[in-house]
């Protein structure tokens, strides 16, 4: 059990949970956190918004009863974190010029996998991307992982990026969203490859129940262990 | 661990009675990584066909009132590469390897025996609740005398123990579970899911692509306890008892219902070791009591 450091309503719905909990965490990981006993019967896969090895941040949304839950805890009680769970998005060395594409609360894994590739490549650009349908939120962090923040109200994200000034894109977001947005990079005929984070329904977390897997290229993939990030061209690019 | 809860299933020793249940612990490898598998009793693989398989479209799995459906359809990498790359690991681990097997003919079913006859297992466990594709869909496992026609053939040419899981969507669960018996089945396991259904209604259709979905977790326990405690009380086979297990007192309950072993499916979903949690329970329970060996308290009901 993680002991809950802050959990802060952001408005629109949106939270920040922050929990003690030694990690490895990497950009784009999940863990599958509960808050409760036996019921609901399943746990929920929940992005790593943040971590830094002694603390993980999540940002949600609620959306039904379990998330209604996470909302409803205080600093100081505790939750279950099993993970982090999944590939994460890639490392990319060579690339210079990197854009994260996030809509709705798909805009969760993109603040790590910002500050990550800032990291790992001093000299390359991060452009992030978001998409709201309401109030934005924690733009001011996200400025601060980003060369460039751009955000969208009400609007489609997908409009705004020139998919042809980057080396990789990298998105998360409702399916339709990243399937625009892939459609977006073939028809621009940019060379950046698209890596899209998918949210498929999960029970197990870890690749024992294949309740979560998608149709790719190379036959179905258990979206919580080979993914959840895959290339674009790899889920959207075989009907 | 004490000898409590050691038992025999069919001329097969079990060190204790906590089976891991078909398709929630796919081939054993992931939850190896949570605890020592080898505490359990046994495994049951994910269903296989005898070739590789998709399964379903659409959403998969569906939360209701304690319990869960789901619409996996049998996706599965076939019999070949279950062979070529999980059996000589999972056959090395100390438990009873339980190999489940499906198909959508009868001639599949064949052909997938046919291939694990030439290896090595512990127990075939005969999934018929499979839809059979040329009667339309309808389920092999849910009349007795089509029923009786798989279950026939496949003994006929299995070489291993045979269990035979059974359907509780089956038009008389009783007359299936003797079926077996007179078939020669080493014994059976029930039950598999209940069929079910979910509305989206704010898009005004079934949530499942398949319309009906298999039911699953502590919603079915009452239920799949009154058919094992009926099913045990028919049959002189040993019987293994799953539906909805969740607890240690859940398994208990089996137990004294008739279940020579019980399966845990859905429970470890909440929690991947949820099964040890049960097994240190039982334990614990027949120690109190005084209880020197399970059987003890087996079908006392
Ligand atoms: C890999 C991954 C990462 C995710 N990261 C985040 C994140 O960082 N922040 C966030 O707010 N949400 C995230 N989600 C979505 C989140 O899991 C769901 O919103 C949440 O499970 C809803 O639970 P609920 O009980 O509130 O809703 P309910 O509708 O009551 O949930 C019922 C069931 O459906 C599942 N479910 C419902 N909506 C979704 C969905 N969109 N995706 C997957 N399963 C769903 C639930 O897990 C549960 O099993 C992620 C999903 C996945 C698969
Ligand atoms: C996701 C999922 C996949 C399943 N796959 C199989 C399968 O391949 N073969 C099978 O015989 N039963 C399968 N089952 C049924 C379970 O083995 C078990 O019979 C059923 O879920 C009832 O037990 P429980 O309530 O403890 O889960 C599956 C169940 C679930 C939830
Ligand atoms: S959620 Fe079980 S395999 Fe992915």
């Amino acid at each position: 059990m993680a002991k809950i450091l802050e959990n802060k309503a952001l408005g629109e719905g949106f939270y920040l949970l922050a929990a003690e909990e030694k990690n490895r965490a990497q950009k784009g990981q999940f863990y599958m956190l509960r808050a409760w006993e036996h019921y609901p019967v399943l746990s929920r896969p929940i992005s790593v918004y943040d971590a830094d090895g002694e603390t993980v941040r999540f940002l949600y949304k609620v959306v039904g009863q379990g998330t209604e839950i996470f909302a409803s805890l205080r600093a100081g009680e505790e939750i279950a974190l099993d993970g982090p769970h999944g590939n994460g998005f890639p490392k990319l060395p060579d690339k210079k010029r990197i854009a994260l594409v996030g809509g709705g609360v798909g805009i969760a894994p993109l603040y790590l996998a910002g500050k990550s590739y800032k990291k790992e490549n001093p000299v390359c650009t991060v452009d992030i991307y978001l998409g709201f349908s309401g109030q934005p939120v924690l733009t001011d962090e996200f400025e601060a992982a980003a060369d460039h923040l751009s955000v969208n109200v009400g609007g489609f994200v997908t409009d705004d990026i020139d998919p042809c000034a980057y080396d990789a894109i990298l998105a998360c977001g409702p399916t339709i969203m990243m399937k625009v947005l892939y459609e977006k990079c073939v028809k621009t005929g940019t060379d950046a490859p698209l890596y899209v984070s998918m949210e498929n329904r999960m029970a197990c977390g870890i690749g024992a129940c294949l309740v979560c897997t998608c149709k790719t290229a190379h036959g179905r993939k258990k979206v919580c262990k080979d993914g959840p990030v895959f290339l674009g061209s790899e889920v959207f690019g075989i009907e | 661990m004490s000898k409590r809860l050691e038992t025999e299933f069919a001329g097969i020793r079990f060190k204790n009675p906590v089976v891991l249940a078909s398709g929630t612990c796919g081939f054993g490898r992931e939850l190896d990584e949570y605890f020592d598998i080898e505490r359990l009793g046994g495994l049951c693989s994910k269903g296989l066909l005898s070739h590789p398989h998709g399964g379903n479209d659409g959403i998969r799995i569906w939360e209701t009132a304690s319990g869960i459906m789901n619409s996996v359809g049998l996706e599965n990498p076939g019999v070949d590469t279950f062979i070529e790359n999980d059996l000589d690991w999972i056959n090395q681990k100390d438990l009873v390897n339980i190999v489940n097997l499906g198909g959508h003919s009868l001639e599949d079913y064949e052909e997938g025996m046919e291939k694990l006859n030439r290896v090595d297992l512990d127990i075939l466990e005969l999934n018929i609740s499979c839809p059979n594709v040329k009667s339309g869909g309808m389920n092999f496992g849910t009349k007795t005398e089509v029923a009786r026609q798989i279950v026939r053939r496949i003994r006929g040419i299995c070489r291993h123990k045979m269990v035979v899981k059974l359907s509780p969507n089956a038009e008389d669960i009783v007359s299936l579970a003797k079926m077996c018996q007179e078939e020669g089945a080493d014994g059976v396991s029930l039950t598999n899911t209940f069929l079910a259904m979910a509305v989206d209604i704010k898009k005004k259709a079934p949530v499942f692509l398949n319309t009906y979905a298999g039911l699953s977790g502590p919603a079915i326990k009452p239920i799949a306890l009154r058919m094992v405690h009926q099913v045990a009380k028919a049959v002189s086979i040993p019987v293994m008892g799953l539906g909805g297990i969740t607890t240690w007192q859940d398994a208990i309950e089996f137990i004294m219902a008739g279940a020579t072993v019980v399966q845990i499916g859905t429970a470890t979903f909440m929690k991947p070791d949820i099964s040890m949690d049960i097994l240190d329970g039982m334990e614990r329970y027949l120690e109190e009591n005084g209880y020197e060996n399970i059987r003890e308290i087996r079908g006392i009901l």
